[in-house]
């Protein structure tokens, strides 16, 4: 496992978003509410940008008319052809099983545990899909990501 | 459409095996036929206003496609029935036949004359098909352009086990996932009835979306898109999440157009799936779940290799359903009516098994 450091944590508020350049792989790391998730930029379908698309909420509904948004600000929709993904888990709204985009693990560490190891972590709780996932972190100035 | 050789009729390669036939058409001979059936102020208006019925005329009498020639089937009940015995019933030993039944109240514009005549026609079809036939099911024709009558008249007749769907004409007025068809599925619902869409209709405006055509052939072809813009209405409008329990059968729809309706519904739903997120599942899972096609007319690929892989290509062995479409004509010996190759058990499935239980019969 290699850990990068990709920003520091005023690069990417609540809300934000930074694609970064890591191991030849562009990965896009979202905060949400402070906490941080990454994905691998490049849609399972054809390729495309998927973390420069439109990042909303998972609108849902029984039968027309009753509509439901919630989970605002955790899907993201790829640009070409508007697929959804879950910054989460990085698992597709509509084929959550087969259709996937790698995520990665990302903390936020402390500065000052920086060439200490493990450090502090700044509110990182692991997700439920762990297999897949590479560690990130942020240490305190910086968002750190972990590649496997 | 069937060859015969003398008085006998031919039993093809399949006979032997249940059969229920899903289209045969029996036509009223004429207003005439259902002034028994009409309130007295509607005879009168018939007769004072000259009155001849809705203009549609789906099936020419002239055309190729709709009998062979030299055979009589217009007429009086009696003589259409004999053929419908000689040709199709009795050789096939069919099990059920359903009517659907092609007068198209819809062309008629006073809601309430076409109502009346809806109603009139329902009865005409108890008193002189279902009573002299036990084989026979029926349609329910309805005014599905008021679809608050048509609702009325399926309840009507929605405790009588042998009506087993309503019929409406796959044109339309405006698609039918639109909710002003509510009431007509939600009659359908109430009586565990399916929903017949059936080839043809006339409700005043061009019959492909890029206008009016000029001869018959297009028209006739044409249909198989009209169908797609059906399917896709009920499924994008969310038919079948507001009516989960919902069967729709379409009637002499051909079946080689849908693979690719499928697969294009499917595509783009993923992408676009966010302005209709009461549609949760593939559309072809729905297409699956609540759709069945009737066999003839049968699109024909130039070899039934083909046409197998065209089958193969609706990845269920629920949705076709054996049908003559009788006495329209589109194979000359009975025999041509059913694909050659199927397996056994897809046979069986398609000859009767996916029609009774569709229809519950």
């Amino acid at each position: 496992m290699a850990e990068h450091v990709v920003a520091t944590l005023g690069e990417i508020p609540p809300g934000g978003r930074k694609i970064a350049e890591v191991e030849g792989r562009s990965i896009g790391v979202f905060n949400l509410d402070g906490q941080f998730f990454a994905l691998l930029n490049r849609c399972p379908h054809q390729g495309g940008p998927l973390c420069l698309g439109q990042q909303s909420g998972l609108l849902q509904a029984r039968v027309p008319g009753e509509y439901r948004y919630t989970r605002v600000g955790e899907i993201v929709r790829c640009p070409w052809h508007g697929w959804e993904f879950d910054l989460k888990t990085g698992r597709s709204w509509f084929d959550p099983v087969r259709t996937r985009v790698r995520s990665y693990r990302v903390r936020v560490q402390a500065r000052e545990s920086e060439s200490g190891g493990c450090g502090e972590e700044a509110g990182h709780r692991p997700g439920p899909y762990r297999a897949e996932t590479f560690p990130v972190s942020v240490r305190q100035h910086y968002v750190v990501v972990e590649i496997p | 459409m069937v060859q015969e050789s003398g008085n006998e009729v031919q039993r093809p390669f399949w006979s032997g095996r249940p059969v229920i036939d899903c289209d045969l058409h029996n036509e009223v001979p004429s207003l005439e036929a259902l002034k028994p059936y009409l309130a007295d102020h509607w005879c009168a208006y018939i007769e004072e206003s000259a009155f001849r019925g809705p203009d549609a005329d789906d099936y020419p009498k002239g055309a190729p496609t709709t009998i062979r020639p030299g055979l009589e089937w217009e007429g009086e009940v009696e003589g259409q029935l004999a053929l419908m015995r000689r040709q199709v019933l009795d050789p096939l030993q069919v099990e059920f036949g359903v009517l659907d039944c092609a007068y198209r109240v819809q062309g008629v514009h006073d809601p309430e004359l076409a109502a009346a005549l809806a109603s009139a026609i329902n009865r005409w079809q108890a008193e002189h098909w279902l009573d002299r036939d036990p084989r026979l099911r029926a349609s329910i024709v309805a005014p599905t352009q008021s679809p608050v009558l048509a609702a009325r008249e399926i309840d009507r007749w929605g405790a009588d086990a042998r009506f087993v769907q309503a019929v409406m004409p796959v044109r339309s007025l405006i698609p039918y996932g639109n909710r002003i068809y509510d009431p007509i599925y939600e009659a359908a619902a109430r009586h565990d009835l399916v929903v017949g869409i059936q080839f043809g209709g006339a409700p005043g405006h061009p019959p492909t979306p890029s206008g009016w055509l000029s001869t018959y052939m297009e028209e006739y072809a044409a249909m198989a898109q009209v169908f797609q813009s059906q399917v896709t209405s009920l499924i994008v409008e969310g038919v079948f999440d507001r009516f989960p329990d919902l069967r729709v059968a379409l009637i002499e729809a051909g079946c080689t157009w849908m693979p690719s309706l499928m697969w294009r519904l499917d595509k783009e739903w993923r992408g676009l799936r966010r302005d209709i997120p009461w549609v949760k599942r593939p559309p072809s899972d729905y297409i699956r779940r609540h759709i069945r096609l009737t066999l003839q007319p049968l699109d024909a690929p130039p070899s039934d290799k083909q046409l197998l892989e065209v089958i193969g290509q609706l990845d269920s062995d629920e949705m076709l359903m054996f049908a003559s479409d009788h006495p329209h004509w589109h194979f000359d010996r009975l025999e041509e009516s059913f694909p050659r190759g199927l397996s056994d058990s897809l046979a069986r499935r398609v000859l009767a098994e996916n029609a009774r239980s569709f229809y519950r019969l």
